[in-house]
């Protein structure tokens, strides 16, 4: 088994209960920095919030395919927000609707994309998000194009909280669905329809002479990833309070499948580490060099793939791992 | 109807001349990428960031034989200089210290690697150039400009983007076809394309091909970009609109045809442009919508060759 | 019978009621690849509960015809039916639903997933596999994959991965998956291919032993003419596309003509024909 195979292969059985202890563990350590360093609220929101969408990255990645355009349902996600938000400011309607819009999107480009692997899926995912950037773009009178759109103040349950509270009750929002989502796809994953998936990825024939639609299978994995990044965007959305069509960029896309790989393909787990990895050292990247924090994402991301092909997690459970042998 | 023509004929004219000279440019750059993915089957998300770095270089060469007072005409050896000096140098880089790493490997790693470097080429340029636009127009304005006949009238064309560019293109194409064909060097890289492990078999250096590919395709991207120069002003950003655009182009025409993405440059280019007359707001979606639109009659693009799976 | 058969029709179904109608029957398939004719005028009935062996030389069409009776070619001309119904133009998946099975030449396993997820899986291919948030190895579908495993002697590899299995392992686990979908026929294309030949008998003895067990019909290709005198009904003789003999082995096996153009040797026929 080579490196690369492990890197995306499933996790061994006997990591489970690490598994749910590192879950309960990271969302705790996350809740204590909220609280230390009020500051990083804002980014531990965002991450968390790509992190669902990645979860649908990871999805397709067990199916061996690789979407170089999902920013797109996060951009549909939060630009629902940003439309909306005037006429409907009840934060707990927005999600669902950003979530129902995304998946919608998802099931109608699914059903074209899913016919199509490898190479061929992910550039037409990138030509397809590249349309929607386009658009959100160039429809200035709708979009306000590059500029972008803030979004308007939000309720919560009929509540108009101040400043400080919507940070905590974005954050609080953010980490619940987090748990929500992964616990989702956790179990996907171990349903026979998950099995299926990672099944495409081996031996697609098989699942044809099992009297199994290969496109079926595929299609529920992608369109639950697009719900996902549809909620990673309206989280987005509410915490960033301005929404641009850089969102749909295929950079964007680019950045949410590099996160899948840094934080491992292993685990449900994986995105999350990734996307609080990535969004830190992007943080402090900038601060630091304001001009060069790509090139140090950059180097991070080749130096995992090239040195610790398991990801964030990968190097977690060989440690682990180690110590229990 | 006669009226619309003689007010729009024009524009149209136009539309057709700025499409080919947009195709020819796009040409040189998807055709280096599909070289090298018909060889090292990897998709070089960086490519465009060679175009980039190759449009800037020949700027600033251009820029510094201004300086030393060498005449315009020398601003054409600065566009092949600079395509030669990015392709020989950062093509072997890439391709000896990372991509050599990755040869087999999953897709979606292959992929990243490619888009890591992409990040790390785009910041490299930001930091050598800066972010204010560079314009060094003056191969173009070397060349003067052209008045098309089209119909009664006459349309006024730069000769640069007239003939040099398609010309350059086409002279690509033909040589490539050439070298392919009719080379030792050409058929063993298209036999490294059909089928690697049989020409390893045969005792045929795949690292070297790989690397001389690689190089070359490199210096076809700088190229592309370096011509591009002069017709635009340079900014951050250019190589990431580049690279996705040639996907388009390659996704298109079929992965590893060559005269099949010369067709649908063309096809793209002409009709990005005739949308930027007719429909500007959906310029930038044309392209996306031609490949859409062929993947789904022909999921293997227009020229490419459908791959069965064997049981 | 239409076939071109080399024994009289009382050769036919030594052991079956003659009245029988047939679960596979084709007629005149035609298929060329350029100027190969790979099927060349087939015509073939398979009885329900027998076990036809497929023999013949390479290129001679015998995967071809498997591929046309599971809907992954589509023959040129001539019908194929199936329980009476044709089942031409079919795809794959529908043709497996109809209830006929296959492995391949290349055993067909996920190669990351262990023997028993492979098992369950096609278990619950067939049970119904959209359900997406009950674990596959739930009881149910544990138990029933182990208890498939069992059969074939592969429950000590139950937690291997697939892609860890030696070859006759993998051979048994690609058709444990084709028995999973509970076929009322099977086509196995070599099963025995590539396997040690100190293996094969054992294989075959596993193999036939529960197909016999859940009343099965079965067709397979195989080169090993011992394998075919001992456990198959009949042999049809696969030659550029036609069927060049058809009959019980012993018959079979010892036509010289067959030995000579067809399998190729010239000595006596293999030591388990004729008993």
């Amino acid at each position: 088994m080579s490196a690369t195979d492990r890197a995306l292969a499933a996790p061994p059985r006997t990591m489970r209960l690490p598994e749910a202890l590192l879950a309960v563990l990271g969302a705790a350590a996350l809740v204590l920095v909220a609280f230390l360093a009020p500051w990083l609220k804002f980014v531990l929101t965002v991450a968390l919030a790509k992190g669902i969408a990645v979860l649908g990255i990871l999805l397709l990645l067990r199916a061996g395919q690789v979407s170089f355009g999902h920013s797109m349902f996060l951009a549909v996600g939060a630009y629902t927000v940003a439309f909306l938000a005037p006429a409907v400011p009840e934060a707990l309607l927005l999600l669902p609707l950003g979530a129902l819009l995304a998946g919608i999107l998802g099931l109608v480009i699914g059903l074209f994309v899913v016919r199509y692997r490898d190479i061929f899926f992910g550039m037409l995912n990138l030509a397809l998000s590249m349309v929607l950037y386009s658009l959100l773009e160039k429809l200035y009178a709708l979009t306000k194009g590059t500029d972008g759109i803030r979004v308007s103040g939000l309720t919560f349950a009929g509540i108009t909280p101040d400043r400080e509270t919507q940070e905590w009750v974005m954050f609080g929002l953010a980490l619940v669905l987090a748990i929500g989502f992964g616990l989702l796809v956790r179990a996907y994953l171990a349903s026979p329809m998950g099995r299926a998936l990672a099944g495409i990825k081996t031996r697609e024939t098989r699942l044809e002479f099992m009297g199994v639609s290969a496109r079926r299978v595929l299609l529920f994995a992608y369109v639950m990833s697009a719900v996902m990044g549809g909620v990673g965007g309206t989280l987005v959305a509410m915490t960033t309070r301005h929404v641009t069509p850089q969102l749909a960029y295929w950079t964007s896309s680019g950045e949410l499948v590099f996160i899948a790989i840094l934080g491992g393909a292993g685990s449900a787990l994986g995105p999350f580490l990734g996307a609080t990895a990535f969004e830190l050292v992007r943080v402090y990247a900038a601060a630091a060099v304001a001009d060069a924090w790509q090139m140090i994402l950059g180097g991070v991301l080749l130096a995992v793939i090239l040195f610790a092909p398991g990801g964030l997690w990968g190097m977690l459970t060989s440690r682990l791992k180690g110590r229990g042998a | 109807m006669a009226e619309w023509l003689t007010d729009n004929g024009l524009l149209l004219g136009l539309a057709l001349l700025d499409g080919l000279a947009y195709a020819a440019l796009v040409f040189m750059v998807a055709v280096g990428l599909n070289m090298v993915f018909g060889v090292l089957r990897i998709v070089n998300v960086a490519h465009g960031s060679l175009f980039a770095i190759g449009a800037y270089t020949a700027a600033s060469v251009g820029i510094f034989f201004a300086s030393l007072g060498l005449p315009a005409w020398a601003s054409y050896v600065a566009l092949l200089l600079a395509a030669a000096l990015v392709g020989g140098i950062l093509g072997p880089l890439i391709e000896r210290l990372i991509l050599r790493r990755i040869y087999g490997q999953e897709e979606v790693l292959q992929l990243l690697v490619t888009f890591a470097l992409f990040m790390i080429l785009e910041d490299v340029q930001k930091l050598i150039w800066g972010v204010q636009p560079i314009m060094q127009d003056t191969p173009m304005k070397f060349l003067g400009t052209v008045e098309v006949p089209f119909g009664e009238d006459t349309i006024p064309f730069t000769a640069y983007q007239l003939f040099v560019l398609p010309g350059v293109a086409v002279a690509t194409l033909a040589g490539l076809a050439w070298f392919l064909r009719r080379t030792l060097t050409g058929r063993v890289i298209v036999a490294v394309t059909t089928d690697k492990e049989a020409a390893m078999a045969m005792g045929i250096d795949a690292a070297k091909v790989t690397l001389l590919t690689f190089t070359f395709g490199a210096a076809l991207a700088a190229l592309g970009g370096a011509l591009a120069s002069p017709t635009t002003s340079l900014v951050p950003g250019i190589g990431a609109q580049t690279i996705v655009l040639s996907f388009a182009v390659v996704a298109t025409a079929g992965l590893g045809q060559i005269e099949g993405a010369a067709i649908s440059a063309l096809m793209i280019g002409l009709g990005r442009s005739i949308a930027v007359y007719l429909a500007p707001e959906f310029e930038v979606v044309v392209p996306y919508i031609i490949m859409v639109a062929v993947l789904l009659v022909r999921p293997q693009g227009l020229f490419g060759v459908l791959e069965t799976r064997r049981v | 019978m239409s076939a071109a058969v080399h024994g009289g029709p009382q050769d036919r179904g030594a052991n079956r009621p003659r009245q029988a109608t047939p679960l596979l029957s084709a007629r005149g398939l035609r298929l060329a690849f350029g100027g190969v004719k790979a099927a060349d005028g087939i015509d073939l009935d398979v009885m329900p509960g027998e076990f036809l062996a497929i023999i013949g030389p390479n290129g001679a069409g015998k995967t071809t015809f498997i591929n046309m009776s599971t809907g992954y070619l589509k023959p040129q001309d001539g019908t194929i039916t199936y329980d009476g119904q044709p089942i031409i133009g079919l795809s794959p998946r529908a043709i497996v639903r109809r209830g006929i099975g296959r492995s391949f030449q290349l055993p067909q396993l996920f190669t990351e997933h262990t023997v028993l997820e492979n098992a369950a899986l096609a278990i619950a291919a067939h049970a119904g596999i959209w359900s997406p948030f009950t674990p596959l190895l739930r009881r149910g579908y544990h138990d029933q994959a182990m208890a498939l495993l069992d059969r074939f002697g592969l429950g000590p590899v139950a937690q291997s991965r697939a892609d860890a299995l030696n070859e006759g392992a993998r051979k048994l686990a690609d058709i444990a998956m084709a028995v999973a979908l509970q076929p009322r026929l099977v086509l196995m294309d070599e099963p025995t291919s590539g396997v040690a030949a100190a293996e094969k008998m054992g294989i075959v003895e596993t193999l036939v032993r529960v197909l016999r067990d859940t009343g099965v019909t079965a067709v397979f290709v195989e080169h090993d003419m011992d394998v075919v005198a001992r456990f198959a009904d009949r042999v049809a003789v696969w030659s550029q596309g036609r069927i060049a003999a058809l009959g019980p082995p012993q018959q079979v096996l010892n036509d010289p003509a067959v030995l000579r153009d067809v399998i190729g040797i010239e000595a006596s026929p293999p030591s388990g024909a004729g008993h």
